[in-house]
């Protein structure tokens, strides 16, 4: 079985983010990471492996990542944890795409993989949006399978089980495969990367491709083939300054007068 | 004058809140068409909340099976419809579902996309606010009929009486990926999280008692929350995660009671109309975005915060 885990290097989610005057995330103003996330799938992907035989039964975990240049750093950890691969869709002429040109490039590279089993985490902690696996499944007609919090595998039956977790419940779904498995962040407990891994991950490869290998014009993608603009931002107002008051016994009676004053109660 | 559609999110015809707020804004725009997938049953429960807010047309995307596949059929039989009525816009909420549908249109219609807008105005400029609320963004669709998922709770819902013409559409069940068995949430009297107008949070700080935060979450008549301490140590379920990976609210009240206000845990309360604080420690970062904040121990604040709302309420 191919296992395909897509992941996404994102500025540091502890970090105060901010808009370049470009209008775009400043990616320079914080350190770059993998997704949180993200971390999240891969872990799973290794999962999956080790509880139907390992590699030795001849499956195989690849990472894929559209990003820049330093994106590596992020896909080197995903393979420090223990992936074997990494697919690294780097083009200058990416810079700026939105969630439509990046789900399309997306699709395009798992389509020239082939995978059985696609992994990805809920959001990625910059764009925050949410729709690249369900954007990737409408353009590949591959089933999706969101909000997993439990995924098991059945590889001689073809088909994939989950949970899924959501407001009304727990649903148990299930769809052949090739499929696309969302995992939420209940799912497991991300191994850290232990030494041999880290030295192990420096001898991996990471095959580098562009958008040409990819059979997509420049000008299809990027800034300049986005779906939408934007027009300006600014800062959001600061909240005006709070009263603060210390409880010496009647602090609670003091916040019922303020929700009164709000005419909040 | 130009269709706005707005996909109705409901639970065997209960309409959800976002519904109102949708229509509401749809109605600024132009006229409100309202689109609801399920049966004729859970129609006919949903007409009269969406006449009640100005709803001019109604379209049924009637399957009995549509609710076992969450989001594929849905988006084909809404992106054939916005095509061959000519939509001007495709308002959904900003909720998990209304996000994978709103995705799957995007593709299909070869259309711009923007999720998570406060506001738009009827040249379809919008506003969202990013980085947990320090931000707001304007920016506008550029190709396609536009897809733009709204916050809950970001527009006030207007009342407009009306009676809309209803229409309905067949839709092919797709079976791709499927529901094959169903653990409903134990629901309880409380509101809805993502719908509250009052939510009262708890964190670390509770220990793992939310007696304290239940309480004064009854007394105000709102949810409750909880920071992502609380939900990974299983004192309240994930689905009360308030955050970056938990509920994106804003709620006119939300109460963190223990909660350090980790930047993850404001990405997802900061724009709250007005946020209270109790907390132990003078120092904890939640009190920078605090309208009140109380340094105290929570056990001794929320109850007798609690005690005095019942005592005004008689
Ligand atoms: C990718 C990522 C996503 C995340 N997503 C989320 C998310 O969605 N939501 C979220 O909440 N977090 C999220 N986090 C976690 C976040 O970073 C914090 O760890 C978490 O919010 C802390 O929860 P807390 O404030 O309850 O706990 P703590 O930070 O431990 O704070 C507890 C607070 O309670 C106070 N306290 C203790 N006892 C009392 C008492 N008796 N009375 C009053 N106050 C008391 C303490 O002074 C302290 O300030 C995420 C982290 C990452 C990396
Ligand atoms: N540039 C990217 N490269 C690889 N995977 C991505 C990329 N962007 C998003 N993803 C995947 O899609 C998920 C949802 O991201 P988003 O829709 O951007 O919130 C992430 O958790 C990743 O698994």
């Amino acid at each position: 079985m191919k296992i395909l885990v897509c992941v996404k290097q994102v500025p540091d989610s502890w970090a105060e983010k901010k808009l370049s005057p470009a209008k775009v995330l400043d990616r320079e103003s914080a350190d770059a990471v993998l997704n949180d996330l993200d971390e999240y799938a891969v872990e799973e992907a290794l999962r999956i492996v080790e509880a139907n035989g390992g590699a030795e039964a001849g499956h195989t975990i690849t990472l894929l990542s559209m990003g820049p240049e330093r994106a590596q750093e992020a896909l080197r950890k995903g393979l420090s944890m223990g992936a074997d691969a990494a697919l690294h869709i780097h083009d200058g002429a990416l810079a700026g795409s939105d969630a439509l040109s990046t789900s399309r490039v997306l699709a395009e590279a798992i389509k020239k993989e082939q995978p059985d089993l696609i992994l990805t985490g809920t959001e990625s902690t910059d764009a925050r949006m949410s729709v690249i696996p369900s954007m990737i499944s409408e353009r590949l007609e591959l089933p999706h399978l969101s909000f997993a919090g439990d995924v098991q595998v059945d590889i001689s039956a073809g088909k994939v089980v989950t949970k899924r977790m959501t407001d009304e419940g727990v649903e148990a779904m299930e769809a052949p495969l090739p499929a696309i498995v969302t995992v939420i962040e209940k799912i497991n407990e991300p191994r850290y990367p232990s030494f041999k891994g880290i030295m192990a991950a420096k001898k991996k490869p990471i095959t580098q491709m562009s958008l040409a290998d990819l059979g997509i014009a420049p000008n299809e993608v990027g800034t300049g083939g986005a779906w939408s603009e934007v027009k300006d931002f600014a800062l959001a107002p600061a909240r005006g300054a709070g009263v603060k008051v210390v409880d010496e016994g009647s602090a609670g009676s003091a916040l019922v007068e303020f929700l009164a004053e709000k005419r909040l109660i | 004058m130009s269709k706005v559609f707005v996909f109705v999110d409901h639970t065997n015809g209960a309409v959800a809140k976002t519904a109102s707020e949708l229509l509401t804004l749809a109605r600024s725009i132009g006229q409100a068409h309202a689109v609801i997938a399920g049966t004729s049953s859970d129609l006919d429960a949903a007409v009269p909340v969406l006449n009640k807010f100005g709803a001019s047309s109604i379209t049924l995307l009637e399957s009995g099976e549509i609710n076992n596949h969450p989001s594929s059929a849905i988006a084909i039989a809404l992106a054939d419809l916005a095509k061959s009525q000519g939509a001007k816009v495709i308002l959904l909420p900003s909720t998990a579902r209304g996000k994978e549908i709103a995705g799957r249109l995007a593709v299909r219609l070869e259309s711009g996309i923007i999720t998570d807008a406060i506001a738009l105005t009827p040249e379809l400029v919008s506003t969202q606010s990013v980085f947990g609320g320090s931000t707001l963004v304007h920016s506008q669709i550029v190709k396609g009929i536009p897809v733009i998922t709204i916050r809950p709770n970001a527009i006030e819902p207007v009342e407009a009486a009306g009676s809309a013409a209803i229409e309905k559409v067949a839709v092919a069940a797709i079976i791709t990926a499927k529901i094959t068995s169903r653990e409903p949430a134990v629901r309880g009297a409380r509101p809805e999280l993502s719908e509250a107008n009052i939510i009262v949070s708890g964190g670390r700080g509770t220990d793992g008692n939310f007696a304290p935060i239940e309480e004064l979450a009854d007394a105000l008549g709102g949810a409750v929350g909880a920071s992502r301490a609380a939900t990974d140590a299983g004192w309240y379920p994930h689905s009360h995660q308030v955050g970056q990976t938990g509920k994106t609210v804003s709620p006119a009240l939300y109460v963190a009671c223990g909660i350090s206000g980790a930047i993850q845990h404001r990405a997802g309360m900061q724009t709250s109309k007005t946020i209270v604080v109790v907390n132990k420690d003078p120092e904890a970062p939640i009190f920078d975005i605090a309208d009140f904040g109380v340094v105290g121990d929570l056990f001794a604040v929320a109850p007798q915060a609690t005690a005095g709302i019942k005592a005004r309420k008689g």
